[in-house]
C-alpha cells in the first residue's frame, strides 16, 4: 500500500529532475530571504543561478546546529511571520532552544510524509491511532497526529504519561496503531503485565517507534510483548520532525522522502561527499519547505544509505538505523540532551561549579537521568535545609532547560572523574549496542 | 561565648566517615562532640574538636568540604527539666533552634548541649542574662 504511489515508486531519473527543479527554487528563495545563506553563498562566490541540479548541491555551504543557535529565534525563517502558522522547538546544544516555523503548506508536506509512513505500516482510514508521543513544542505528537488525521484514521491524542490509563484506553477504545518512543512501548508492555492484561486483550497491529536509538533486540521484544509489528520512523525538528524517513514492511532500513529532502553522506571530519553506501554523517537539504528551509544541514547522525531495490516497490533511498552520533549528544526518553546544557545551567546558577556527570540508565525500559554535581564552598553550610534547597534549585533549572526530569545528587569536591584536566561528563549505562 | 564548630559534607558511600575521623586522629585532634545529619543522598557531620584550626587544616588536606561556624555550648543541670527550662527561654523570645546535640560531660551533675539557633547572637545574650552557664572556648579547646 502506498500513500502516493506515483512519487514513492518513481524512477531515479524522474526523481532527480524533480529534486533539481525544487532545489534551484529553494536556493533562490533562501538567498533572497535568509541573510545567513546570502552571506555564506556570497563568501563562496556562489550565485543562486549556479545551482541548477542535484549535482550542484556540493557547491553550497553546510548549515550547522550552531548557525541555528546564532540566529535564534527567527533568523533562519525564509518567510514573514504572517505566513507562519505553527512553531515547534527542540533543545539545542546549549540552554538555548532551536525554534522552527511552519507555513500552512509546510504542515501539509509534513502530514503527507507521516501519512506515507503510516500507510507503509499498513494503516488505513479504518484504523484507530493511539498517539502517545508528547504533544507540545516537541514535534512527535502533533507530527504523527497530523499524518494520521490526513490519512483518515481515528486519532486518539493521548500524549505522554499515566501509563495505566493509556493501557485502559488501548484496550477499551480498541486502538489498532500506536506511536511512541521504543522505550515507552516496552514500558507499556511491562505495565500491562503488572495490571494482569494479556496482549490478546488489545488490538494493536503495528506501531511506529522513533525519537531515540533502539536495537533489533528491542524490536523483537516489543513485537513479542505487544503482539504487533514494530517499525522505525526517523526525523529531526530542524528538518521537519518525524516522517523524514520511515520503514516499510521489510523492516530493513528507512525510506527517505526524497521528493522533499535531498540526502547526502559526508565524511564528518573533512566535509567531503562520500559515495552511496559509505558510512558517514547524514546531511539533509529541504527542497519544499517554505518557513524553515535548511540547506545541507549537518545532522551529526552516522548512517549508511542504500538504493538497492526494495521488495515493497518504493524507490526512495533507504537509510540504515543511525549507528551513532558524531558528537556527544544523548537521546534520553526521546529528548536530545547535550552535557553542555547542564554545564551552562550550573554556570548560570552562580554558586555551583561546572563539575558534573550525567549518568544515564534504563530501568524498567525507561531511560533515567541522574546528574551528579560537585558541591562548592559557596554552596555548603552547616544546615541540611540549605543544601536541599540548592539541590532543588539545580533540579528545577536543569529540568526546565533539558525538558526532562533528572535526579540531582550532590557529591564531594574532586570526586568526579577527570582525565587530562578535562572532565568526563557522560556515563551511559544503557548498553544499547551490545 | 560562641564556640567554633566544623561541618563536613559527606557523600553517602562507605568509608567516608572513617576517612574523616582517621585524618583527625592522625593530626592528634580530639573529638569533643559529634552529630550527623543524614538525608537520602548525603550527610553533614558536625564536630566540636580540641583544636578547630588544626582540624580544618587536616581535613582540607584530605579534600573534605568544610565549613566553620559558631554554635552555643550550654551547661544544664543533669536532672529532669534541665534542658526544657533553657529551651523555654528561647521559645518565649521567639528564637528558633536549627539543631542541637549533646556534648560528653566529665562531671556528674552537669550536662552539656551544643545548640545552633537561628539567631545565635540573640540566643547567647539572652541565655547569659538569664544566668545559664555557657561554655567558653577555653573550656572546650585544649590549652595552647
Amino acid at each position: 500500500m502506498y500513500w502516493n504511489k506515483e512519487v514513492e515508486c518513481c524512477s531515479l531519473d524522474a526523481l532527480r529532475a524533480l529534486q533539481s527543479y525544487r532545489l534551484a527554487q529553494t536556493v533562490k528563495r533562501v538567498y533572497e530571504n535568509v541573510p545567513l545563506y546570502r552571506q555564506r553563498m556570497d563568501e563562496l562566490g556562489v550565485k543562486p543561478e549556479d545551482i541548477r541540479s542535484v549535482d550542484d548541491l556540493k557547491k553550497l555551504p553546510f548549515t550547522y546546529k550552531q548557525d541555528l543557535r546564532d540566529t535564534y529565534p527567527y533568523g533562519m525563517f525564509a518567510v514573514p511571520m504572517k505566513e507562519i502558522v505553527r512553531l515547534h522547538a527542540s533543545s539545542g546544544t546549549t540552554g538555548k532552544q532551536i525554534v522552527v516555523g511552519y507555513t500552512r503548506n509546510d504542515l501539509d508536506v509534513w502530514s503527507d510524509c507521516c501519512a506515507r509512513a503510516l500507510t507503509a505500516a499498513g494503516a488505513t482510514k479504518h484504523d484507530l491511532m493511539h498517539v502517545s508521543y508528547g504533544y507540545g513544542l516537541f514535534t512527535g505528537g502533533l507530527g504523527l497526529h497530523g499524518g494520521a488525521e490526513k490519512l483518515g484514521m481515528t486519532v486518539i491524542p493521548v500524549s505522554t504519561g499515566n501509563t495505566a490509563r493509556q493501557i485502559n484506553i488501548l484496550r477499551d477504545f480498541g486502538s489498532t496503531f500506536i506511536c511512541c518512543t521504543p522505550s515507552y512501548a516496552l514500558f507499556l508492555a511491562e505495565t500491562m503485565k503488572e495490571m494482569g492484561i494479556d496482549k490478546s486483550e488489545i488490538k494493536l497491529k503495528a506501531g511506529l517507534f522513533g525519537a531515540e536509538p533502539w536495537t533489533e533486540e528491542m524490536r523483537r521484544e516489543i513485537e513479542d510483548k505487544l503482539g504487533l509489528k514494530a517499525l522505525d520512523i526517523y526525523g529531526l525538528t530542524e528538518i521537519i520532525g518525524p516522517g523524514v524517513a520511515f520503514e516499510c514492511e521489510e523492516q530493513n532500513g528507512m525510506h527517505i522522502n526524497e521528493d522533499h529532502f535531498i540526502v547526502e553522506t559526508i565524511d564528518p571530519d573533512t566535509g567531503e561527499v562520500l559515495p552511496e553506501g559509505s558510512q558517514g554523517e547524514t546531511v539533509f537539504s529541504c527542497i519544499t519547505k517554505e518557513g524553515f528551509p535548511l540547506l545541507r544541514y549537518r545532522t551529526r547522525d552516522i548512517a549508511v544509505l542504500s538504493r538497492e531495490k526494495c521488495s515493497c516497490g518504493r524507490t526512495f533511498i533507504k537509510m540504515k538505523k543511525p549507528a551513532g552520533r558524531s558528537d556527544d549528544m544523548l537521546i534520553i526518553r526521546g529528548v536530545n540532551v547535550f552535557p553542555s546544557q547542564v554545564e551552562s545551567v550550573l554556570l548560570q546558577l552562580g554558586n555551583t561549579a561546572p563539575y558534573y556527570l550525567l549518568v544515564v540508565d534504563r530501568v524498567n525500559n525507561t531511560d533515567t537521568l541522574e546528574i551528579k554535581v560537585e558541591i562548592t564552598p559557596e554552596m555548603f553550610s552547616d544546615t541540611v535545609k540549605s543544601l536541599e534547597d540548592q539541590s532543588r534549585a539545580i533540579k528545577q533549572a536543569v529540568e526546565s532547560t533539558l525538558g526532562i526530569s533528572a535526579k540531582i545528587t550532590l557529591v564531594e569536591p574532586k570526586s568526579l572523574p577527570r582525565t587530562e584536566g578535562k572532565a568526563v561528563h557522560v556515563q551511559d549505562n544503557r548498553k544499547l549496542h551490545d | 561565648m560562641l564556640i567554633k564548630q566544623l561541618s563536613i559534607f559527606l557523600e553517602n558511600k562507605p568509608g567516608r566517615l572513617t576517612a574523616v575521623t582517621r585524618s583527625l586522629s592522625e593530626a592528634g585532634i580530639d573529638i569533643r562532640a559529634l552529630s550527623i545529619a543524614d538525608t537520602k543522598d548525603f550527610g553533614i557531620v558536625r564536630l566540636i574538636v580540641s583544636n578547630p584550626d588544626k582540624a580544618k587544616e587536616a581535613l582540607a588536606e584530605a579534600n573534605c568540604m568544610i565549613r566553620v561556624n559558631h554554635v552555643i555550648a550550654i551547661a544544664v543541670e543533669d536532672r529532669p527539666g534541665g534542658l526544657a527550662n533553657v529551651l523555654e527561654m528561647l521559645v518565649e523570645n521567639k528564637i528558633g533552634v536549627e539543631y542541637m546535640y549533646s556534648y560528653v560531660s566529665r562531671t556528674a551533675d552537669t550536662a552539656y548541649v551544643i545548640l545552633r539557633a537561628d539567631d545565635n547572637k540573640r540566643a547567647e545574650a539572652l541565655l547569659s542574662d538569664q544566668g545559664v552557664k555557657l561554655l567558653s572556648p577555653e573550656d572546650v579547646y585544649e590549652e595552647a
